[in-house]
């Protein structure tokens, strides 16, 4: 195998997977991206940078965390299957990490590089609050001082986690331009980095924005892959038939699925979050959009014909996002990913069906992939195996959920 | 095809004076307000007409002209009313350079090719694509030059000198200086700091420098105008529009004209006659 036949050897010189990615922003923060890409590739040769975000990941994140066999959820399914059907699930276990997502492995990185470049203020925007909880608790590690861009409605919405944020030492910025949730926050987050690029490192929170973000945030996730290949081939002695992930901007599904790129046998699903439907509100971008240029980035968008960005809608906030990492819309064009819609109420029924069954409250990002192996299981074989990756734990969500549900708390 | 922004940006230097560049958002408040808009900006001294673009997601712009987008939207504007509103523009003007500033989303959307032949049909004279640095020339760059229309670089306080050559190839028109790290509308950039730009960037081209972000008074204007090709002013005429809305052709004349007596008053020839 030569390198220009892997898939894993993404993106080109300048930022593009496909037709998609490349560098999309004012001119005044283009010195300051190609520095990072400069930055980035230094610290990739530089043996004592992997291995301190090593050590952190594994004394503070407290990585490797575990791939569990969920066999109550895999026997449930097997009897509604036909006989010889139903295959096993595996549950790739980053709720465990500090913080209860994967966006902490990713923000561990970047703060690395912040320090790299000598920055002592970081910001982030957040739509559900993960991502700011993890870079302000990076902040509060690094001891820098940090900002987080958050809609005004999502502020209201998501109160635990504003809270929180401010415990970090973070000032917690409500943006009330735009429809004032995520998309606006990373608007806001942009026009401050624009206005402070001296000083300022702006932490994005997936893996979207212009280059070299997409691919420093696939590298610094691609431990959620690296652990789960290593764990599956210990437990089972082979790889896995099936890999699947929610995607929001696409951060933890392609660090799951990038190790494993080049395994032809594996197959992938990527899950967007469908919302009411695909002919209501929705946040599929892949399913329901067209390819555009937004946030640094070309890639499939939610729009309109004029190139207007439309809302995106998820019950569950982390999905909830008119666009994806580029890296996702190119492996949705060369057909290496399948993407399946899930709406809110099948998320909703995972997140309860998993509670119960094995005793472990997923995110609702979590649920959507959830539910997409209650689809898929059944249609495979008793020995094969799939691997979901259970991005984030549910204590976030129980208010939304109770909510939906139609419980008083 | 004459070169209007040539000609207009010569007949300026001709003057002794900088050129007056004034922006709006097309569609705000409305589609039916803008040309009573249009012309106020002519009427009032404006020299080159920057016509926004409306997006829903204006990354680059301050609240001022972010708030103009969204009023835009909100009233209804599509991208064939925007170049409606310039084809209408060119009929009444036809010798202002019409200039459309805008996102890549909207702009791209249909292909560049189409882009790019609808500013030629409309009569628009240059494009400035905010969020396409050089780096992603081939979006948008081949398709205006086929089509001969201008595409303006944007040169800001961190395009240092390395960099500057860069943002030069396949720059025409002019060459806007971006005054401040910042968005549109928020902070002033300290006139020293305005001029050091200028010999640097006249230094490297024969393009004409237009100085904007930041430039809200007819003080500030002259103070630019004496050292600059060009002097942009938008967030103050937006603000304008954003409070008198369907009725701000009249105010707007009036500001725009203090700007343009502002920057006719460097001109050696003024002081003369009024000597
Ligand atoms: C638990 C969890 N999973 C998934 C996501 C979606 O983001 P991404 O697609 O970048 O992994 C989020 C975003 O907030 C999240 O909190």
């Amino acid at each position: 195998m030569t390198i220009s036949n892997s898939l894993r050897s993404q993106p080109d010189a300048s930022g593009h997977f496909g037709s998609f990615g490349g560098r999309y922003v004012a001119e005044t923060l283009m010195p300051l991206i190609l520095e990072l890409e400069k930055v980035y590739k230094e610290a990739k040769q530089d043996p004592t940078f992997e291995a301190e975000f090593e050590e952190l990941l594994r004394s503070y994140v407290g990585r490797p965390n575990p791939l569990y066999y969920a066999g109550r959820l895999t026997e449930a399914l097997r009897a509604d299957s036909p006989d010889g059907k139903g295959a096993k699930i595996y549950l790739k276990r980053e709720e465990l990490n500090h913080t209860g997502a994967h966006k902490i492995n990713n923000c561990i990185g970047q703060a690395l590089l912040a320090r790299r470049m000598g920055k002592k203020k970081v910001i982030a925007e957040t739509g559900a609050g993960q991502h700011g909880v993890a870079t302000a608790t990076v902040a509060a590690l690094f001891g820098m001082e940090c900002k987080i861009f958050m809609g005004a409605k999502d502020v209201e919405r998501q109160k635990p986690n504003v809270f929180r944020m401010k415990l970090l030492g973070a000032e917690v910025i409500p943006v009330v331009s735009g429809s004032q949730t995520l998309k606006d926050a990373m608007n806001d987050a942009l026009r401050h980095w624009v206005s402070n690029v001296h000083d300022t490192f702006y932490i994005i929170g997936t893996a979207a924005g212009p280059h070299p973000y997409p691919e420093l945030v696939r590298d610094f996730q691609s431990v959620i892959g690296k652990e789960a290949r290593q764990q599956i081939v210990e437990i089972e002695g082979r790889l896995p038939d099936l890999l699947i992930a929610p995607v929001g901007g696409g951060s933890n599904a392609i660090g799951l699925f990038h190790p494993f790129l080049d395994d032809v046998d594996v197959k992938m699903i990527g899950v967007e979050a469908a919302g009411e439907g695909l002919t209501g509100k929705h946040a599929a971008s892949l399913a329901g959009g067209a390819s555009g240029i937004l946030h640094g980035n070309r890639t499939y968008l939610l729009q309109d014909e004029d190139g207007q960005i439309t809302e995106a809608h998820s019950i569950s906030a982390g999905l909830d996002y008119p666009g994806i990492g580029p890296e996702h819309s190119w492996l949705h064009e060369i057909g290496r990913v399948q993407y399946m819609p899930i709406t809110d109420d099948e998320a909703l029924a995972s997140f309860q069906k998993l509670a119960a069954l094995e005793g472990i409250i997923p995110a609702l990002e979590s649920a959507h992939a959830i539910a997409s192996a209650e689809k898929v299981a059944p249609t495979m074989d008793a020995d094969q195996i799939i691997v979901v990756n259970l991005s984030g734990r549910g204590d976030k969500d129980i208010f939304t959920v109770a909510d939906a549900l139609g419980v008083e708390m | 095809m004459t070169d209007r922004l040539a000609t207009r940006f010569a007949a300026c230097k001709e003057a002794g004076r900088a050129a007056l560049v004034t922006f709006v958002t097309a569609g705000d408040p409305t589609v039916t307000a803008t040309p009573a808009i249009l012309d106020a900006l002519v009427a009032g001294g404006a020299d080159i007409i920057e016509l926004g673009m409306p997006f829903t997601d204006p990354m680059a712009d301050g609240p001022a002209i972010e708030l103009a987008n969204l009023r835009s939207l909100g009233s209804g504007t599509k991208t064939k009313d925007i170049f409606h509103l310039a084809t209408t523009f060119r009929a009444r003007h036809p010798h202002t350079p019409l200039v459309l500033m805008g996102y890549a989303n909207p702009m791209l959307i249909r292909g560049s090719e189409w882009f790019a032949n609808q500013c030629r049909e409309a009569g628009i004279d240059g494009v400035i694509c905010v969020d396409t640095p050089p780096e992603e020339d081939a979006e948008i760059g081949p398709a205006l030059r086929a089509a001969g229309v201008h595409l303006i670089r944007l040169a800001t306080p961190t395009t240092d000198a390395a960099r500057l050559p860069t943002v030069l190839d396949g720059a025409s028109g002019f060459l806007y200086h971006v005054a401040v790290a910042g968005v549109t509308g928020k902070q002033q950039a300290a006139q020293t700091a305005v001029e050091q730009a200028v010999e640097k960037l006249k230094a490297a081209t024969d393009l004409p420098i237009a100085v904007g972000f930041g430039v809200r008074s007819a003080e500030q204007a002259a103070a630019i105008g004496r050292v600059a090709d060009g002097v942009v002013v938008g967030s103050a005429i937006v603000d304008i529009i954003g409070s008198h809305g369907d009725a701000a052709a009249p105010f707007v004349q009036e500001f725009v004209a203090t700007l343009s007596g502002a920057l006719k008053a460097n001109s050696p020839h003024f002081r003369e006659t009024a000597a």
